[in-house]
């Protein structure tokens, strides 16, 4: 196995690791740098557990090979304030919790772009993540909730 | 009181099994069939790779009877001789790296000499369990009645998709075998490594991780998975974790049951029931797991929550070698009331009845008895629950609407469609007096409270409702409850996660065994909050280093009989009686449809917690309609060919309506809190009443789930009365 040196951003701070070049940045942010709370669901980019930000855009990291991110900026769930994520916990977005990483994460990046919501529903912003337990009301209701509070966006179902 | 956990799993600090540090440890992975039936041949391990690299675990090294205990002992740990279904454990391989095990795998031949394989179980002469149910004279009531309506359903199997795949890690600390991971019910998983490994149960301790989601999928087939990883861990004698990825879940684990389901209804000409004859066949795979009680529940939900005075249900299972199917949320109920409700519109269609009315007609009402002679004299109003779905979902007016919507559109066609169901909580007849559950309730020397049960958390709320439970009984604050870990080194056997039971029955042992705490601590049953700490604190003053622990026994509430032999009697301690209503929409041009409103109402006693209930119902509503218009695994050989979310569709966020849930309380006597079982329920809806809509919005007939686009589009086509666009 030929490894590399793979340096980036990882949650604010500069990380370097060596690894073989296509290992996937799921594998390398879970077993190499212990970051265990981006979950793998399918592995194949289908369930969105995986969701990390890469320059600021939500990416399933199970299709990312590692050499992908250098130079580049990688923000993960461990990033995120927890005091943003009220209105997940009071309506019910999480129950399992293996494809929690990947909402908040892709919910986090619908709140920095509340403009979105002028063209698409919070539904189809969400619909690279998929949940097996909330039956999606949830979830869309957090997402609802949290622009509300912040002042993004209107409430769009 | 929130989610208890909710704020951990929400920023990702929750810790799975695959999550979780281990020092020097093992990948392991499983070398499966490639056959569905016939006898090994020959292994052959490929030239090239260093297989002294490698631990390797065959049946020979099993130290005990090479069996997983559950039901029968019928199913192998590691296939010795002959497999019966494709994807059959034959070896176990071992390695420091994921990817060498990986390529390991693909390394090994298994050579099996092919035995013609049963792959229809329809067709299947191999019957597994033969089961029974006979209220009346179904012959001559059937011979007597002035119409008869027969009709033939069908259903198929359904993958869970819980979103943390299946996965355990195994090592030795001292001589104990400590085996950790994502499960249901520990102590069948402790039951497993005791008789295969030939231990002692001192020598066995299983601990539940953080669950992701198991709708049944991880009752039974955990203890496969701890096994393995027992075995590879045993003889390397280091830690092993065994984690599957989403294709080998697909493929190698249970499923839903697929079932086919024959009615022959007797009725008035006004619709009254009075006959029903019906038969159940279920596909149980290649090894009986949990298929003659899921052929129970099967059953006994077959007739639907309406009076008859004359019902014959027949059922069996069937071995095929297909992959074992298993439990799935719902447990043989889903199936058998697909087909029923799916039938009463069919009646009404043939009768030219109301199908509301038709319900109406024949809900069970206060004092009237179900298929096995349970009388319901629960005091819920089962009409009101159908009343209530219809006004929320503006029923009436909506037919209406989708009358002139259906004149003026081209393409797209509008329906809705009803059901009304039911589903007994807890284990089914003497089940429950059988596992004799456990808890216990401890006082801890600072004052705070412990509740140790063997009950888990996978999603569905054990951890809140538990401590909402000891914190009401005892009067005490939330952060005074601890849940303890479910480490079967300390948690009693409070019985398996399932079958709606963790609330309704383990929660009432929760109450119970607080009452006993509040004893044992000094205190009469009205002693309440500080007192109740301050009592404890001073029990642990005056008996330093000692364990104050109040415990509950499972006792059956008064006037329950069942019979297992006749299959008469009270089936269930409390049903859960529910009405949903799908509105859908139909695209002529490609046959497909979309669910386009949903009202779930639903009578389930006393709700305890409403964003978890009204979750659980929303969760299992989607999941529903998942299993009736897009999720269908596809067989090749025996093998799932669609095993990956690619091509086995769940429902996403944007092919889903919100869920509208209501829920009619009439608090349950014997159950925690006044409750009875939820989880379940919300499963058995959906289907019937989608397919209804889609019958009302196209006129086609459709009886066979999951109706996707293709299956309907071949229905229609068939259908010279039914015209489809160009």
């Amino acid at each position: 196995m030929t490894t590399l040196t793979v340096t980036f951003t990882l949650n604010g701070k500069q990380v370097s690791v060596s690894v073989d070049p296509v290992d996937r940045l799921l594998d390398t942010l879970r077993y190499q740098l212990a970051l265990t709370g981006t979950k793998e669901g399918c592995g194949e980019g289908e369930c969105g557990a995986c969701t990390v930000h890469l320059d600021g855009l939500p990416v399933n990291s199970c299709l990312v090979p590692s050499y992908q991110v250098r130079g580049h900026r990688v923000d993960t769930i461990e990033s995120l304030d927890p005091r943003a994520l009220e209105p997940f916990e009071r309506c019910g977005a999480t129950q399992c919790g293996a494809c929690t990483p990947g909402v908040v994460m892709t919910a986090w990046w619908i709140g920095q772009h509340a403009d979105l919501l002028r063209t698409h529903t919070i539904r189809e912003l969400m619909a690279g993540n998929l949940c097996r337990c909330t039956g999606y009301d949830g979830i869309v209701d957090s997402v609802a909730e949290a622009l509300r509070e912040t002042g993004g966006g209107r409430r769009e179902t | 009181m929130r989610r208890r956990e909710a704020l951990t799993k929400l920023t990702g600090r929750e810790r799975y099994v695959d999550d979780l540090p281990l020092e020097g440890f093992l990948w392991g992975m499983t070398v499966r069939s490639p056959a569905p039936r016939g006898r090994i041949a020959a292994i052959r391990f490929a030239k090239g790779v260093d297989w002294s690299q490698f631990v390797v675990v065959d049946h020979r090294d099993i130290p005990g009877p090479n069996v997983v205990a559950l039901i029968e002992q019928d199913q192998p740990v590691l296939a010795a001789d002959v497999v019966r279904h494709v994807h059959e454990p034959v070896l176990l391989l071992a390695h420091p790296s994921r990817d060498a095990v990986r390529r390991a795998v693909r390394s090994v031949e298994i050579v099996v000499a092919p035995e013609p394989a049963t792959l229809d179980f329809r067709v299947s002469p191999d019957v597994l369990k033969h089961l029974k149910i006979e209220k009346g004279d179904v012959a001559r009531a059937l011979a007597q009645a002035p119409v008869v309506v027969s009709g033939t359903y069908e259903t198929g199997a359904q993958e869970h998709v819980y979103l943390e795949t299946q996965g355990m890690i195994a090592y030795l600390e001292g001589d104990v075998l400590v085996v950790k991971g994502s499960m249901q019910c520990p102590y069948y998983v402790v039951k497993a490594l005791q008789h295969a490994l030939a231990r002692d149960e001192s020598k066995v301790r299983v601990i539940q991780t953080p669950t992701g989601g198991g709708f049944g999928g991880k009752e039974e087939f955990p203890s496969h998975i701890a096994l393995h990883a027992a075995l590879l861990g045993l003889k390397s004698g280091r830690p092993v974790k065994l984690i599957y990825d989403r294709g080998e879940d697909m493929a190698a684990t249970t499923k839903r049951h697929p079932a086919l389901v024959r009615h022959r209804t007797g009725l008035t000409r006004d619709g009254r029931l009075l006959a029903q004859d019906i038969e159940v066949v279920i596909d149980g795979g290649a090894y009986v797991t949990l298929s003659p009680v899921v052929l129970s529940r099967a059953i006994i939900h077959a007739a639907g929550p309406y009076a008859c005075d004359h019902v014959r249900i027949v059922g069996r299972a069937v071995f095929t070698n297909a992959v074992p199917f298993g439990a799935f949320r719902g447990f043989g109920a889903p199936q058998t009331q697909f087909a029923g409700e799916r039938h009463m519109d069919v009646i009404a269609q043939t009768l030219a009845l109301d199908a509301v009315e038709l319900r109406r007609t024949n809900l069970l009402r206060e004092g009237q008895t179900t298929a096995t002679g349970q009388v319901i004299s629960d005091g819920t109003d089962r009409v009101a629950v159908m009343e209530r779905a219809l006004e929320l979902s503006g029923y009436r007016v909506k037919q209406r609407d989708h009358a002139t919507f259906n004149a003026t559109q081209a393409t797209l066609r509008r329906g809705i469609g009803l059901a009304t169901f039911y589903h007994g909580a807890g284990f089914t007849g003497g089940g429950e007096v059988a596992l004799k559950s456990r808890l216990r309730v401890a006082g801890l020397p600072d004052g705070r409270v412990e509740v140790l049960s063997a009950s888990i958390e996978m999603g569905q709320g054990t951890l809140t409702v538990f401590t909402e439970l000891a914190a009401a009984r005892l009067g005490l604050a939330p952060e005074d409850v601890t849940i303890a870990e479910a480490d079967t080194a300390r948690v009693p056997n409070s019985g398996p996660t399932v079958a709606s039971r963790t609330t309704m029955i383990v929660g009432g042992l929760v109450e119970r065994a607080a009452d006993d705490l509040r004893r044992r601590a000094g205190l009469d049953d009205a002693a309440q909050g500080d007192a109740v700490k301050q009592a404890i604190r001073r029990w642990h003053r005056d008996h330093a280093g000692g364990t104050l622990v109040g415990e509950a026994t499972y006792e059956k509430p008064p006037g329950i009989e069942w019979d297992d032999t006749t299959y008469r009697g009270d089936a269930y301690g409390a049903f859960a009686w529910a009405a949903y209503t799908a509105e859908v929409e139909v695209d002529l041009r490609t046959c497909a449809t979309r669910v386009i409103d949903f009202v779930a109402v639903q009578e389930v006693g006393n709700v305890l917690n409403p964003t978890l209930a009204r979750g659980q119902v929303q969760g299992g509503v989607v999941q529903g309609i998942g299993w009736a218009l897009m999720e269908e695994c596809k067989w090749r050989d025996g093998a799932m060919a669609n095993n990956q979310l690619t091509n086995y569709l769940i429902p996403t966020s944007d092919d889903v309506p919100s869920i509208r849930v209501a829920f009619l309380e009439n608090p349950y006597a014997h159950g925690a809190g006044g409750a009875k079982g939820l989880g379940e329920l919300p499963i058995d809806g959906p289907a019937p009443a989608i397919v209804n809509a889609v019958a009302r919005a196209t006129g086609a007939d459709p009886r066979v789930i999951p109706l996707t686009p293709e299956r309907l589009m071949e229905i229609m086509e068939e259908r010279a009365d039914v015209r489809r666009p160009a």
